[in-house]
């Protein structure tokens, strides 16, 4: 039980990974990288994010779309439900955990729009995940998701003062290094037997 | 298909109901210190201060992220204000921000004006009124003065006109004491 749990974190993080493999929530990769500390915020509310909306979502899915055979209504009511689900949830944090809520800050109300978090619902909603295995998944999508993050978000600090020729500064070396990126995760690939 | 639809009104009612509770059960205060700064901030929303108006300054000086020196429509009584209301030390006014002028209106010279709609888009406090092509007018009772709408006019029609004090709108000047024998020295 425990070595499905895990095998599922392993693949969602290094094997199947959102951002570099399965090409998800590329616009938060590229756009909050610039920093460290908000590549930091934005995935700590990815994490929260993914985690509760793969939970719910599964519930929606398993107690409302399935046995009403609605099935085709995942993409509407996942979205709609992610949203008023974390709307929820920062209410309740605002007024009694403040010092989280300052910490998520924007983020939490962006990263609802996310494709990631659409995406990974609709993964375990395919997969058939159960409830654990899809609070896994969203949250092992999460960590991968940061994982990358952090790591671009640090390299693209160090790409500040490096000597990029002229034609490749900006947003061109970031593209190429997200792009090298994607290529050395696709060794991972290796570990799936 | 009646089921899916009623599946969604039930969805979106439950939601709308939950969240519309939690808005006012879980609502919270905004921060006081935060208004009573942006209280004394003479709205002028002209930027000056290197934040995006009156409201962020007032934040920023809440959190400690800003002196309180960075305002110069305030002036120095304003500073003075919000020594007082922090609790610190005055300090003469940032020259770094721009420097104290006395209270103004702009004035468009409509002969001149193009109607290109860049000063509309430049004001924060949508005092100026006008169209595309039409000759645009400032509502002098809604203009801060805070010279936004200057730098953007391509034919430089827009001056900036002292206000004169008359029997209208002559007020009695604040009470100004200096703090305290040290202070007094540095003005």
């Amino acid at each position: 039980m425990l070595e499905n749990y895990l095998l599922i974190m392993v693949s969602t993080v290094l094997v199947n990974n959102i951002v570099l493999t399965k090409i998800l929530g590329l616009c938060p990769f590229m756009g909050v990288s610039k920093k460290l500390e908000t590549s930091i915020s934005m995935s700590a509310a990815t994490a929260f994010v993914l985690t509760i909306g793969s939970m719910t979502s599964w519930a929606i899915n398993h107690y409302l779309l399935e046995p009403n055979n609605l099935v085709y209504l995942r993409t509407l009511t996942f979205i709609v439900v992610i949203a008023a689900v974390v709307q929820f949830t920062e209410m309740l944090m605002q007024k009694h955990f403040p010092v989280l809520y300052k910490m998520l800050g924007i983020f939490l109300p962006l990263i609802t729009t996310n494709c990631a978090v659409l995406g990974i619902p609709l993964l375990n909603a395919q997969a058939s995940y159960g409830l654990v295995e899809s609070a896994f998944f969203g949250f092992g999508g999460a960590i991968g998701f940061s994982f990358v993050l952090i790591l671009f978000a640090s390299t693209r600090e160090r790409l500040e003062g490096a000597d990029v020729p002229e034609a490749f500064k900006g947003s061109a070396i970031a593209m190429i290094t997200a792009a090298l990126m994607s290529l050395a995760f696709m060794g991972f690939i290796g570990l799936d037997r | 298909m009646l089921i899916a639809i009623l599946v969604l009104i039930l969805l979106a009612l439950i939601i709308g109901l939950v969240l519309g509770f939690s808005s006012i059960k879980f609502k919270v205060k905004g921060d006081p210190i935060v208004e009573k700064i942006d209280a004394i901030l003479p709205q002028t929303q002209c930027g000056q201060c290197s934040y995006p108006g009156c409201k962020p300054y007032a934040k920023a000086i809440a959190s400690g992220e800003a002196d309180i020196n960075q305002c110069p429509p305030g002036g120095e009584d304003g500073v003075k204000a919000l020594a007082e209301l922090m609790g610190v030390e005055y300090k003469p006014l940032d020259e770094s921000h721009g420097i104290t002028k006395p209270k103004s209106v702009a004035f468009i010279d409509e002969d001149t004006c193009i109607g290109c709609t860049l000063c509309i888009q430049a004001c924060p406090v949508d005092a100026i009124l006008g169209a595309a092509k039409q000759m645009h007018t400032i509502i002098e009772k809604e203009c801060t003065g805070c010279e936004l709408c200057l730098p953007p006019c391509p034919v430089d029609c827009i001056t900036m006109e002292v206000i004169e004090e008359n029997a209208e709108n002559w007020k009695w000047k604040y009470p100004v004491y200096s703090l305290s024998k040290k202070t007094a020295k540095v003005q």
